[in-house]
């Protein structure tokens, strides 16, 4: 059973880039065809200051933050007993290529079902732009398959 | 796009509705790399097999991904507020998932008139995979 003692963990606020040649990828292995994701023109005539990041995007960036790694390091949990058990997006504001976003992240509870046998890690994250705008809130609910 | 209306739009509507191609192991790889979500459960079939899962399994987000452009197909991404997912079931190579998405409110929040539309994501032969909702803002 993971220590409930890391409840409240946290960690260090990372900081990374959104960058257009990434955000073209992204569109690419989702299959995403709509030119407002990959053409910088279509982009501003959409009405965004340059490529927009898609709806779940945000979980890659973050996912480039030391915290679900570092988090399941703390807690004893192998990455191979862990499943993704559910994600929310709450959205404030556009994510844009050129941004500089800030994630930092909490655990917010962690919970068992079946004995044990499954155990519930919840991390909610704050992503903050350059300009100290919070654009995005996002949970994660990690399965551990014991 | 053309613009979906508030008005426009009733309760019980199925607006969404999208299919993905099957997910196959390049599927996976693309995914990872673009994601940033190396976790070798995904594209390693040795560790996966040594984790119990038998062959590589597709990421979740993939799916929720999949979610998401069927309902960026439908409205304008800006006009999203939320976006919430369950994954049900594990993806595996193979699976064809197919999108679809249905009215359950309409109502007013924060001053905007808005919709609450569930999106459910499921393979070929039926199983959901990912059980989420949207909430949207419309003119």
């Amino acid at each position: 059973m993971i220590d409930r003692k890391h409840i409240g963990r946290t960690t260090p606020p990372e900081t990374f880039d959104v960058e257009k040649g990434r955000l073209r990828f992204f569109a690419k292995a989702i299959g995403e065809t709509d030119p407002v994701y990959t053409d910088e023109e279509a982009a501003k005539a959409a009405g965004y200051r340059s490529l927009p990041a898609p709806p779940t995007f945000g979980f890659c960036l973050e996912m480039e933050t030391n915290s679900l790694w570092d988090n399941l390091e703390a807690m004893g949990v192998p990455v191979g007993k862990i499943l993704h058990g559910s994600q929310t997006f709450t959205y404030h504001e556009a994510i844009c290529a050129g941004d500089q976003i800030t994630f930092e992240t909490k655990v917010s509870d962690i919970t068992d079902k079946k004995g044990g046998a499954l155990e519930f890690i919840t991390e909610d994250t704050t992503a903050t732009n350059q300009n100290g705008t919070l654009v995005a809130e996002l949970q994660r609910v990690i399965v551990v398959r014991n | 796009m053309a613009d979906v209306t508030f008005d426009s739009v009733n309760v019980g509507d199925e607006p969404i509705q999208l299919t993905g191609d099957p997910v196959s192991r390049r599927t996976l790889a693309l995914y990872a790399g673009a994601s940033g979500d190396h976790n070798p459960i995904h594209i390693d079939i040795d560790f996966a097999k040594k984790a119990g899962l038998g062959d590589v399994i597709a990421h979740g987000m993939l799916i929720m991904a999949y979610m998401g452009r069927s309902v960026t197909g439908w409205v304008p991404q800006s006009a999203i507020r939320s976006f919430t997912t369950r994954f049900t079931a594990i993806t595996r190579v193979g699976d064809q998932i197919t999108c679809t998405g249905k009215v359950a409110e309409k109502m007013e929040a924060d001053g905007e008139k808005r919709v609450r539309v569930e999106i459910t994501a499921a393979s070929q032969d039926g199983e959901v995979k990912g059980a989420g909702e949207a909430i949207v803002a419309l003119p």
